[in-house]
């Protein structure tokens, strides 16, 4: 026998649909899209940074959101926010399965849009295939162009609006048609169009099936009550399963009557399919649970005047006829770890400081013999400005009385609003009774233009040889 | 055609084992084959244009991956791609990002430097590395030297002097500090007594009469005061250390337990004398390189 090596794609091409969840899916896109196409260019008024909304400074390690400056220090609130996105991906998939795969993934948004361009050009399923299986005509070639050239085009303008995040977009834009921008925003927006044309253009389904590890454990968080897309097999199988509805055989009674289910084997629901599955075999690992099929198969039901549902929202649960159970363990975990995690990042934010003090001692030596016979301490400190306006800093000490601080020329220093400054500091102080003695103590840094900027305070050790 | 995909039966490699155990065939799916064949495109036209294959003693070198860089010495060179050349080049890139700072640092006096804080972090962080790379051996990392071979130079006590022209010199010229032994010019009883008005001249509580006599021959017959003065405060231009401070550089008095205890190392170092070498660094080091370390050795401990 041959062996098969290499398994033949059989490309999937999905055939349009109307109904409530595609109408939900186009909101969904329309709304991402603009948020992320538009948001680069939106502007907004700061006196500490460029007039752009949103915008991610790699270079001077700053991140502008709006009214918040993330700083690099302040990485860690990155963490927060994928604890809560992991925490909330599966917090929904337990109770609602794979929507984010079905509605918000952008490779789902990605590839309903290539779809769009691909019927645009090409017209519906129908004709799409003909033209594929078809002679290679001057209108074959030339659609299939046009549909890739449309596909390259929006892929470019993907790319470019990633890169726009990172530097000032406008200024951006116009070196990168001039030929003048850096070479990472050309490598960048070559890479975000050359995989977003290769993913959503050519990749599609197999992105789902075969890469992305997500939709691979996703199953784990579901249980019996998950909200799964389903044939309901009962209704639409009956005795006798299911039958094209000849003439004797489209009434609902009679077709109940002789043992028929519902399902006419219609096929649209396998036709509007994008990861080309057949939903009537069940569960499936392809499903991305986008619930096309339910618009599709709503769509004959009604023209036939069945009631809807043969295809529907359901988990194994209802399917045996018990009600689905929401609160449970698991549920109330996650969403008490949800909160938690987002209290716990809000109140971060809130409390961020607008001065960042951080004290080094120097250990080599601990301490020093002066020549009066005092002990010498010295420290390295760090002042980062992180409100909004330049500022004047004053350093002193509390909690150890005696103590002589030599700041040299910065006992008094100016910072603009995100500058920084590293001060060598001596403490001299008395030499103390007991050996090896120490003094706790604190670093207070306080700005002198303004109350409204809280007195920072840093934890010290005073040693004594 | 969807119909065609799920109704796929698994093949199997027509082996049976054991009567029932069969292996599937799983066909790679096509994606994963035209990734490979990218790889291998990949790879041809990494051949093409950088180093790739031996040839006798040589190698194929690449087409059109010229580097061009200037070494320490200004001396321009061009080679092929190879990783050498990019650490020169970067480090002719990082050369001329920091000539900027050290020609303003070369124009600076020493009190605009302190003044300046973007001048004064640059000069302390290049030095900390010149140090590091220089004077650490003798000085140590943080510069607290070792007791009896290298000067602490953290504390404020400066045997040379303790100013930015006085630690300029001693980088520049090094130093050469020497104290002779006096076993055998003075008596043992002799140098008991030197050693106690010593010990007192920092404050130790020691027996009077015996200093008294320490103190005469410290300011007469022994000589001592030429060099220490008669004060004891010593001399920068000998190199001769205050003895009236606390700081002590040749042996640890501090921690000696008791007067008897001190009093043995104090008669040590008037008994054997110390001999000291620190070698010069000019010539070694430019000129901007000196000023800086100057500045960085001031900051941990230097006077005015």
């Amino acid at each position: 026998m041959t062996d098969i090596l290499i398994q033949k794609r059989i490309p999937v091409i999905p055939r349009m649909v109307k109904g409530r969840f595609r109408r939900i899916k186009y909101v969904i896109l329309f709304v991402a899209y603009a948020i992320y196409f538009m948001l680069p260019w939106l502007r907004w008024e700061r006196d500490n940074g460029p007039a752009q909304a949103v915008l991610f400074d790699i270079a001077s390690r700053k991140f502008y959101l709006f009214d918040l400056t993330v700083y690099a220090q302040d990485i860690f609130w990155l963490a927060g926010l994928l604890v809560i996105a992991a925490f909330l991906l599966f917090f929904v998939t337990g109770i609602a399965g794979r929507v984010f795969c079905g509605y918000f993934c952008f490779q789902t948004l990605w590839t309903d849009v290539f779809v769009l361009i691909e019927r645009l050009v090409q017209g519906e399923r129908n004709a799409r295939i003909k033209l594929i299986n078809g002679p290679n005509t001057a209108e074959k070639i030339l659609k299939l162009t046009t549909t890739k050239f449309l596909w390259l085009l929006m892929s470019f303008f993907t790319g470019l609006a990633f890169t726009a995040y990172w530097a000032d977009s406008f200024e951006l834009t116009k070196l990168f048609f001039t030929g003048q921008a850096p070479f990472p925003a050309y490598a960048t927006t070559l890479f975000l169009m050359v995989t977003t044309f290769v993913m959503a253009g050519l990749a599609r389904e197999q992105v789902c099936t075969y890469m992305c590890p997500y939709s691979r454990f996703q199953a784990v968080m579901f249980d019996d009550d998950t909200l799964i897309v389903v044939y309901d097999e009962q209704r639409g199988e009956g005795e006798n399963g299911r039958i094209k509805p000849s003439r004797d055989l489209s009434v609902k009674e009679e077709r109940e009557h002789q043992g028929y289910g519902d399902c006419i084997d219609c096929g649209y629901c396998v036709q509007v399919c994008p990861t080309g599955i057949d939903i009537r075999n069940g569960m499936q690992y392809e499903c991305i649970s986008c619930a096309l099929c339910i618009d599709a198969c709503d769509t004959i039901m009604d023209s036939i005047k069945y009631p809807r549902g043969l295809v529907r929202y359901s988990s194994e649960h209802e399917l045996h006829g018990s009600p689905r159970r929401w609160y449970k363990l698991k549920n109330l975990g996650y969403s008490v770890s949800i909160l938690l995690v987002t209290g716990l990042l809000v109140w971060s934010i809130m409390t961020r400081s607008l001065t960042e003090l951080t004290v080094n001692q120097v250990r080599q030596p601990l301490s020093v013999t002066l020549s009066d016979g005092r002990v010498q301490n010295r420290f390295e400190l760090k002042v980062v400005n992180k409100s909004d306006h330049t500022q004047s800093y004053q350093i002193s000490l509390e909690g150890i009385e005696q103590a002589e601080l030599d700041m040299g020329h910065f006992a008094e220093f100016t910072l603009r609003s995100g500058d920084s400054v590293k001060l060598q500091v001596a403490i001299k102080h008395t030499r103390l009774n007991h050996e090896g003695q120490r003094i706790d103590f604190m670093f207070v840094v306080q700005s002198l233009n303004t109350k409204d900027i809280p007195i920072i305070r840093h934890k010290a050790v005073f040693n004594q040889p | 055609m969807s119909s065609e995909k799920t109704n796929q039966t698994v093949q199997t490699t027509g082996h049976t084992w054991d009567g029932d155990l069969q292996e599937f065939n799983n066909p790679l799916p096509n994606w994963w084959l035209w990734t490979f064949y990218a790889t291998v495109i990949f790879a041809v036209i990494y051949w093409i244009f950088f180093p790739a294959f031996p040839i006798g003693n040589s190698y194929t070198k690449g087409v059109m991956n010229d580097i061009t860089y200037k070494n320490a010495d200004g001396v321009e060179n061009t080679t092929h791609w190879n990783t050498r050349s990019l650490f020169m080049k970067e480090m002719q890139d990082a050369r001329e990002m920091q000539k900027p700072y050290i020609d303003k640092i070369s124009k600076a006096s020493y009190a605009q430097i302190a003044k300046d804080k973007d001048q004064s972090a640059f000069a302390y962080s290049t030095a900390k590395v010149l140090f590091a790379d220089n004077c650490a051996p003798c000085h140590q990392t943080g510069g607290a030297g070792v007791m009896g071979l290298y000067p602490n130079l953290v504390d404020d006590a400066w045997l040379w002097g303790g100013s930015y022209q006085n630690i300029e010199t001693t980088i520049r010229a090094g130093h050469v500090g020497f104290m002779p032994g006096f076993k055998g010019n003075l008596s043992a009883v002799q140098i008991d007594n030197v050693a106690e008005y010593v010990l007192s001249l920092s404050g130790e509580k020691v027996n009077v009469a015996n200093a008294a006599k320490g103190q005469a021959i410290f300011e007469g017959a022994g000589g001592c005061f030429a060099c220490h003065t008669k004060a004891g405060t010593g001399q920068i231009a000998m190199g001769a250390p205050n003895l009236t401070d606390k700081i002590w550089t040749i042996v640890d008095v501090q921690a000696a337990p008791g007067l008897a205890e001190k009093k043995a190392v104090v008669k040590s170092v008037i008994d054997k004398g110390v001999s000291r070498d620190m070698p010069g660094w000019q010539g070694r080091l430019s000129d901007a390189d000196i000023k800086m370390l100057t500045y960085y050795v001031h900051q941990l401990g230097g006077g005015t």
